[in-house]
């Protein structure tokens, strides 16, 4: 019973409630028919959800004002770059791969510059970035969608034992993550910064290389996430990063990270994912339009912030 | 003169002074924008843009952030070309209550200790749904007297120009002046010895969070005057530009730190900046990295005045 109660003191326990929720009521209303797919999709949608939730997750870890709002300009530059460069061939694969990672290094550390050397706020920092990056994006692209290889075609859009290989990659991704932030100290001196950048400073922790090396690890995450997407949704196309702005933040405060920085939390990312895609996927098979999908939706995510809040006064 | 040159004059001076760079540049590119008419078109946009970076500033006073605000003016902008057109009435009370439910967003994020962030990010699906329910595609008509307040031409200086110095007053006295301002500020700056003081946060909260509801209101408004028809996307960017227009025009994200002049001249600066873009021939392409790159550029003018102030001082 103690196991239970100790359960229930976790502030991820809350998105993996609400997610059930939505699952169930999903499944009530189809009587389980095609129960099998929509748990399938779920996973894949919530994996590239997760990603780039993890990276914002170590950003916003760091304290107050951190944030990066160039993911989707990030995902939309890596993923037209590496495809473009990849050009359909399978050899190609992982160079593809790391021409990604080099520009998620390359838009970290631009990022990081701008908030370190010409001190900007974060916030402003990575828009005014975001913009530069969308518009090489524009450049790179020129409004065609660029068809990937067919290897990486298949292996994002095909699973292993029942699991979609996304929700694998994303999986061994956030055991990495927590990894880090739980067990080294690099996750450690993330947290202490974000609960005292002061004290932190006093105790010797370098301070700077340590937000650098956040920004930059958000970046790539948020490249790595572009190059699988564009290769999942068959080419990169302009907008493709447009939705995950904001579902890269509801995820990471949904999934019971502290908003105000220095206490992070993985599995949450994981439930909050699959919480956001099975809200859309429930009121999709009760037949709500547009309109209400959206109002729901924001009610929805309302209401969850404000039911974890209380619980962790009480 | 050592009196006269301080850090915080620097600050205010600074977006004035690249808004009188950029709008000498775009004179150079395009003499004949130097016109009554010229002066219309380049500033046509910027009062809703500015009555929206000013409804940010409030928010930000209090240390919070609305990343709802684009989807709230499409929203107003929607229930101005529909409702307030067909019914006044209903619209007015429409909007009255969208008032009220930003008044209660400051209340519930006092209360529960929430995230702002997150909580406006809800919100902005919110209004994005109703916007879409009242308008589902492009339409709608304005109402005749915000299209003649828009489209009207005082004597000399072009109605863009008038606007913007309006609101530029209105808002200092409101913020900087009156004792109102002086209690919104200290929620920003130190709220617990404001509520030692004697006053009520809470209330404070309330009251800054509709005054901001109310000029995003204003926004929607005079931007369906301007275009005279709606739809549920046109005012998206409206987040991003009025967060970007209040931190150019001086102001900071805590601390109660905001300048209601700097704001408008932010908003008139992101404004100019786009028809500047277009009048140096810059490829499509490359128009929106270059309002970043712009962005960058006076930050970090900012940075380099401030820290050559500093040393100055030390000296």
């Amino acid at each position: 019973m103690s196991m239970v109660t100790s359960l229930f003191q976790k502030p991820w326990i809350w998105s993996f409630v609400a997610m059930f929720g939505a699952w169930l009521a999903t499944i009530i209303f189809t009587g389980g028919q095609g129960s099998g797919d929509l748990a399938q999709a779920a996973l894949t949608f919530a994996a590239f959800s997760a990603i780039v939730g993890i990276g914002q997750m170590f950003v916003i870890t760091l304290g107050p004002g951190n944030i990066d709002l160039s993911i989707p300009a990030t995902m939309t530059l890596s993923g037209t770059v590496a495809l473009k460069f990849m050009d359909r061939t399978d050899l190609l694969v992982v160079p593809g791969f790391l021409i990604a990672v080099a520009v998620g290094l390359v838009i970290g550390a631009f990022n990081y510059g701008l908030i370190k050397l010409l001190r900007i706020p974060p916030i402003i920092a990575t828009l005014s970035s975001s913009f530069i990056i969308q518009s090489a994006a524009i450049w790179t692209n020129r409004g065609l969608r660029i068809k990937p290889p067919s290897f990486l075609a298949d292996f994002t859009t095909s699973s292993v034992l029942g699991i979609p290989n996304m929700a694998i990659v994303a999986i061994v991704l956030a055991v990495g993550a927590w990894f880090v932030l739980e067990r080294s100290i690099f996750g450690r001196w993330i947290s202490s910064i974000g609960q005292n950048i002061r004290a932190a400073r006093l105790i010797g922790i370098p301070v700077d290389g340590v937000r650098f090396a956040t920004y930059v690890l958000c970046a790539v995450l948020a490249a790595v996430c572009g190059y699988f997407l564009a290769s999942f949704s068959g080419g990169a196309a302009l907008n493709m990063g447009t939705e995950y702005l904001l579902t890269s933040i509801a995820v990471v405060v949904i999934g019971g990270t502290s908003v105000a920085g220095g206490y992070s939390n993985v599995p949450g990312i994981w439930g909050a994912s699959l919480f956001m895609f099975l809200v859309v996927s429930m009121l999709n098979t009760y037949g709500a339009g547009a309109g209400v999908r959206l109002i729901l939706t924001g009610l929805i995510i309302i209401g969850v912030i404000i039911a974890a809040s209380g619980k962790k006064q009480a | 003169m050592k009196n006269l040159i301080t850090a915080e004059r620097i600050r205010l001076a600074l977006p004035a002074v690249s808004l009188a760079v950029l709008l000498v540049a775009v004179f150079y590119l395009q003499p004949r924008a130097m016109s009554y008419f010229g002066l219309n078109l380049l500033f046509n946009l910027s009062v809703p843009i500015a009555l929206a970076t000013i409804a940010q500033m409030l928010i930000i006073t209090v240390n919070d952030l609305d990343l709802s605000m684009g989807t709230f003016v499409s929203f107003v902008a929607c229930v101005t070309a529909t409702f307030l057109h067909d019914s006044p009435l209903i619209g007015i009370l429409i909007l009255g209550a969208a008032i009220g439910v930003y008044a209660l967003l400051g209340v519930v994020i006092y209360l529960r200790n929430l995230p702002a962030i997150v909580v406006t990010l809800g919100m902005s699906f919110v209004w994005g749904g109703l916007a879409v329910l009242i308008l589902p595609s492009p339409g709608g008509a304005a109402p005749e007297w915000v299209r003649w307040l828009m489209t009207s031409k005082p004597p000399l200086v072009p109605m863009a120009i008038v606007a913007s110095i309006i609101i530029a007053t209105a808002s200092h006295y409101l913020i900087m002046r009156s004792s109102f301002g002086v209690v919104l500020r200290g929620v920003g700056g130190n709220a617990r010895s404001v509520e030692r003081a004697g006053w009520s946060i809470i209330r404070a909260r309330a009251a800054t969070y509709a005054l901001a509801g109310f000029f995003a209101v204003l926004a929607g408004i005079t931007l369906v005057g301007l275009t005279t028809a709606a739809d549920a996307n046109i005012a998206l960017r409206y987040t991003l530009l009025s967060i970007a227009g209040v931190i150019l025009g001086g102001g900071e994200f805590v601390g109660g730190r905001v300048s209601p002049v700097g704001a408008v001249i932010g908003a008139l600066t992101l404004t100019l900046a786009g028809s500047f873009l277009s009048f140096l021939r810059i490829s499509p392409d490359w128009q929106i990295g270059a309002q970043g790159a712009i962005l960058i550029i006076v930050l970090a003018l900012r940075v380099l005045l401030s820290r050559s102030e500093t040393s100055g001082a030390a000296r």
